[in-house]
């Protein structure tokens, strides 16, 4: 068969019973691990027809567990954009000591259980928590209540949009700013003539990941939320209740919405791939860069 | 590399001390924080927080299980990764590109994704002779779906540089090809497989959404450790709920130090340039 051809960078000397062996093991363990799962989502979503489907957001609750959700994002994703760029900006420009445990470090929410990310906030905010007293004499809610909501969110979403900008900036190297310095160039000019238009597609990657990520969170944010309905349920936690409500398609219809802004995440993911030759960290960390961040590229 | 030479580019301070104030303050203070409560009532209630029964049968899922998906991972992403980088036939960039679709579904649209699987009655589930979901299978299958992009995604890089003179080279001293499999070939991508292993534990390790749903939670039998913690800050039993938190985060440490471990080992074996 002329499908299974041998590439010219890609050798290929396994005899032909072994190739068509493991190509079938690898479409097999893909389609029933990885893509029978998505395919589920959307037919259990629509299994009672497109008139349930759509009824599903015209539910207050559920409107009011979307809007909370964006609103959740919308404070989430720019703090950790910022933080992204700054740690980004400081890790591959400058040399100090402890720089590559700080990028270590970076990624410890990764690795991290979510619960643990709730679990940190309500140990300082809850009403048993350290500040927990002090809280509730003058009025604040932080635990099930919004900020609790951001803070667990921020917590679990703040490697993202580091852990893309770091080596990408590390690979395009320093010599354009330095240039731009040596031309008398002040420092904001710097980053937003000169390092802005050649990180832009990884910033905006990295922003769209961050938001994915903030929007489906759902360990971190189920143990701060305390499950109020109407009030602090985000989408994973309405998708939650309605499953064991048994309402099952409307649950489906809801997770539909958040299986999308993945799908649209990963195909931007292979689009600027195509873009830029460069495999983007979906999540898995790339490999670590011993090089001296000072030194220009050759 | 000399510290003593100025910054060419401005910004240190501002960019340094901006990573270290967020940093400081959203995780480093609150893990402190997580740390003293852990030791505020003293030794014994972390002890007991951790050795209880109900905890140390929760370990056999959250650690015992994590390793066996870790392992079968392992076994499968070599697979996927070697017909990935070897292989050309059609919907190669659709196999390509699906790989990362446990990075992008969220955890909890996973997990009742799962469930609908493999429930009794589920697609998957009805045409078992045996049951998947609320047992521990069920807990071991949605830790290898979260896992298995980890491995692929690892060794995917070393397959791909791996110099093709070194199976050329075998070939021509005599060796067949499971010769060059064993001895060439495999050495070359163990780290990466172990560094893909570890990556795809350390997940599952914590991991809560994509499992509570296909669990059942029962208590003793399919119970996590994460969802353990979550149950006794339910009930406010802060310290115990701190302890298990605290003694999981060591172990989070200590995963993310053997990846540093293996990716400098993988980085090393691979050419030794990175």
């Amino acid at each position: 068969m002329s499908a299974f051809s041998i590439t010219s960078h890609t050798p290929n000397h396994d005899p032909k019973p072994i190739v068509y062996a493991l190509t079938v093991i690898a479409f097999l363990s893909v389609g029933f691990l990885l893509l029978l799962p998505l395919v589920a989502v959307f037919a259990e979503a629509f299994s009672k027809g497109p008139a349930v489907y759509f009824e599903t957001f015209r539910d207050p609750v559920t409107q009011n567990s979307i809007f909370l959700t964006l609103r959740v994002a919308a404070l989430a994703v720019p703090l950790n954009t910022i933080f992204g760029v700054a740690a980004a900006w400081a890790v591959t420009r400058f040399t100090f000591p402890g720089r590559r445990f700080l990028i270590s470090l970076i990624e410890l929410p990764l690795w991290v259980s979510p619960v643990i990310g709730g679990m940190v906030y309500t140990i300082i905010f809850g009403l048993q928590g350290w500040l927990g007293g002090w809280l509730e004499e003058h009025n604040i809610q932080v635990i099930f209540a919004y900020p609790g909501l951001v803070l667990a969110t921020i917590f679990v979403t703040f490697p993202f949009v580091a852990r893309v900008l770091i080596p990408l900036m590390e690979s395009l190297g320093q010599a354009e700013e330095e240039a731009a310095v040596t031309l008398g160039a002040r420092g904001w000019q710097v980053f937003w003539r000169i390092t802005v238009p050649r990180i832009k597609m990884g910033l905006l990657y990295g922003i769209i990941l961050c938001n994915a990520r903030a929007m489906g969170e759902f360990g971190a944010v189920s143990v701060v939320s305390g499950h109020i309905r109407n009030q602090t349920c985000t989408m994973p936690l309405q998708i939650e209740i309605l499953h064991s409500e048994y309402q099952f398609a409307h649950a489906f219809a809801l997770a539909s919405v958040l299986s999308l802004l993945g799908i649209v995440t990963l195909m931007l993911k292979v689009y600027l791939e195509g873009q830029t030759t460069q495999r983007l960290p979906a999540e898995v960390p790339e490999r670590r860069r011993h090089r001296d961040p000072a030194t220009p590229n050759p | 590399m000399s510290r003593s030479r100025t910054h060419v580019l401005p910004g240190f301070q501002l960019s340094l001390g901006f990573t270290l104030f967020y940093f400081g303050l959203l995780v480093l203070i609150p893990i402190v924080a997580l740390t003293l409560r852990t030791f505020s009532e003293g030794f014994p209630t972390f002890w007991n927080a951790i050795f209880e029964e109900r905890s140390i049968a929760s370990y056999k899922n959250s650690f015992g299980l994590s390793l066996l998906a870790g392992g079968f991972d392992g076994i499968v992403g070599l697979i996927i990764a070697w017909v990935l980088t070897r292989y050309d036939f059609p919907f190669r960039r659709a196999l390509d590109a699906l790989i990362d679709l446990p990075f992008a579904l969220p955890t909890a649209v996973a997990g009742i994704a799962l469930t609908a699987l493999y429930s009794p009655q589920g697609w998957i589930g009805k045409f078992l002779p045996f049951k998947v979901a609320y047992t521990p299978l069920g807990i071991f299958i949605a830790l290898a779906f979260i896992g298995l992009p980890f491995v692929v995604r690892t060794i995917q890089p070393v397959l791909a540089q791996l110099p093709v003179e070194l199976e050329e080279a075998a070939a021509c001293l005599g060796a067949n090809r499971f010769l060059i499999f064993t001895k060439v070939l495999f050495p070359a991508v163990l780290p990466a497989v172990l560094t893909g292993i570890t990556l795809a534990f350390g997940r599952a390790v914590g991991e809560y959404g994509s499992v509570i749903f296909i669990a059942g939670n029962i208590a003793y039998y399919t119970e996590i450790t994460p969802l353990l913690i979550v149950m006794k800050l339910e009930q406010f039993h802060y310290s115990a709920a701190a302890g298990l938190g605290f003694f999981m985060l060591i172990v989070s440490f200590f995963i993310l130090f053997m990846i540093q471990i293996l990716q400098t080992w993988n980085a090393r074996r691979s050419g030794g340039r990175v």
